[in-house]
């Protein structure tokens, strides 16, 4: 019984290994390609919300409070079909063509704005952790806004904000499971497709969880690298 | 009344009050059944034997480090492979309703969550305070509700507001396996008409939830909290953030 259970993930048109490994592509290529609109978009909108100008403070603030309030699943399917509908309306007035949004990239947009908004409360914390001399230092060596950035807080900024972020991209890393139900062919995508040919439910579902939670793993063991090299010029401190 | 309302509203207004009563009930019933789990789980955790805090680890890891969503669908479909099982157990009755999956799918997870910030909390406590119970001759088990749990829920009580609306955007997940909650009967809706400005009002009830317990939760950290003075409840946040930064995975 089990020898034949574990038979069903060999490589090969037998074997459903090769299947699960293409979507294991799919949830990381995705993950990779919305971290960094989570990270810059975050940034941009910690700055914003930051800002003297309330043109600026208020929009980032509603963004960050609906986006960090929506389930995330709701906010998918706004991007898909809303985005579809959009696109659809505007070319309708040249062509009558209907167009659809692919799940990877509605995936990226939705998961992204949702990391954004949580990346921009990690960086307001991370600002607020940056000693008020460090600013005064910079002034007082006459260095101008954006070298005072560049070369004074970005540095001590990213250190701080680094545990924060990694904890995102865990996050990250798990919701993209969510963009299976608008059918990319993720790892959950697939191993759906699996259960339905194989009738094996139990089995292919607890694989999936077996492949997130390394990859999780796998994932924290690195952010720890990077949390130690970053912060190794504070030892003991 | 109806005549005020846009007419998607008009028709399937009930239904959504419907959706965001089943919404309540999944988020009340796991974080609730959750509570419990998730103290056996600390106290394993925090257990002398050594096996007790390793499955307890497992536990906890397994189901911080995994989404939700594949959690549910282990539960929902793959419990329900076993249904010959379930049946002679009794307990086919249970398993059988979508619901009841999720609810036990969510108390897993946010059991899972709710122990790690449990035992930072209990954590964050300074030694000391044991030490004063064991000296003042109170048994262990009487000093850890009466000296070391009050103070630890003042830890705790922002991470457990974060972690139930983390529940509460989770549960969305429950419309995937056929839940009729909030989202399900919006993509209902949805589908019957193709009329997409239901999911503003769908977004606009979750906001409002979420909004209504993130104030209610400062309300009552500010009550907690009413004995500190400003500076003290200051280093308890920075020390907080130290030491409850969830742990990765």
């Amino acid at each position: 019984m089990d020898d034949s259970l574990l038979s069903l993930l060999r490589f090969g048109p037998q074997g459903w290994g090769d299947e699960l490994l293409a979507g294991v592509r799919i949830t990381l290529l995705l993950a990779l390609a919305t971290a960094p609109i989570g990270l810059v978009g975050g940034f941009l909108l910690a700055l914003a919300r930051r800002s003297q100008s309330a043109r600026l403070r208020v929009p980032a603030t509603i963004f960050t409070t609906v986006f960090k309030g929506l389930p995330e699943l709701i906010t998918l399917f706004i991007v898909y079909y809303g985005l579809s509908m959009l696109l659809s309306a505007l070319l309708s007035l040249v062509s009558d063509v209907y167009v659809e949004v692919s799940s990877f990239l509605a995936g990226m947009i939705a998961l992204g704005a949702v990391s954004a908004s949580f990346a921009s409360e990690v960086f307001l914390g991370a600002f607020a952790g940056i000693p008020k001399g460090q600013i005064e230092g910079a002034e007082a060596l006459g260095l101008s806004r954006y070298a005072r950035m560049r070369k004074v807080v970005l540095p001590q900024l990213l250190r701080l904000a680094l545990p924060g972020l990694g904890n995102l991209w865990l996050v990250l890393l798990k919701d993209t499971a969510l963009v299976s139900v608008i059918a990319l062919p993720d790892l959950l995508r697939r191993t759906f497709v699996a259960v339905g040919a194989t009738k094996e439910p139990f089995f292919f579902f607890f694989v999936a969880i077996l492949i997130y939670f390394a990859m999780s793993l796998v994932s924290s063991v690195i952010l720890g690298f990077l949390e130690a090299r970053y912060s190794r010029g504070y030892a003991g401190r | 009344m109806s005549e005020f309302l846009p007419p998607i509203l008009a028709r399937y207004g009930d239904d959504l009050l419907d959706g965001f009563w089943i919404t309540l009930q999944l988020v009340g019933l796991s974080i609730g059944f959750g509570i419990v789990l998730a103290s056996l789980s600390t106290r394993a955790r925090l257990s002398k034997r050594w096996w007790l805090r390793w499955l307890s680890a497992i536990y906890i890891n397994l189901f911080r480090g995994t989404p939700l969503i594949a959690q549910l669908f282990l539960i929902y479909y793959g419990l329900g492979q076993f249904s010959g099982l379930w049946r002679t157990l009794n307990l086919w009755w249970f398993l059988r309703d979508p619901f009841n999956c999720a609810v036990l799918a969510f108390t897993l997870n946010t059991a899972a969550y709710q122990a790690e910030i449990f035992r930072g909390a209990v954590e964050a406590v300074p030694r000391g305070q044991w030490e004063g119970a064991s000296a003042l001759g109170l048994p262990r088990h009487i000093g850890f509700l009466k000296v070391i749990v009050p103070q630890a829920a003042i830890y705790a009580l922002r991470p457990f507001g974060n972690e139930i609306i983390l529940m509460v955007k989770g549960s969305a997940v429950a419309s995937v396996v056929t839940v009729y909650d909030l989202l399900g009967e919006t993509r209902l809706a949805f589908s019957d008409t193709f009329r997409f400005d239901v999911y503003f009002y769908a977004a606009a009830l979750y906001l409002v939830l979420v909004e209504t317990l993130r104030r209610v939760w400062n309300l009552l950290e500010a009550r907690l909290t009413r004995h500190l003075d400003p500076a003290s409840k200051q280093r308890m946040r920075r020390r907080k953030e130290s030491v409850l930064e969830p742990v990765a995975s």
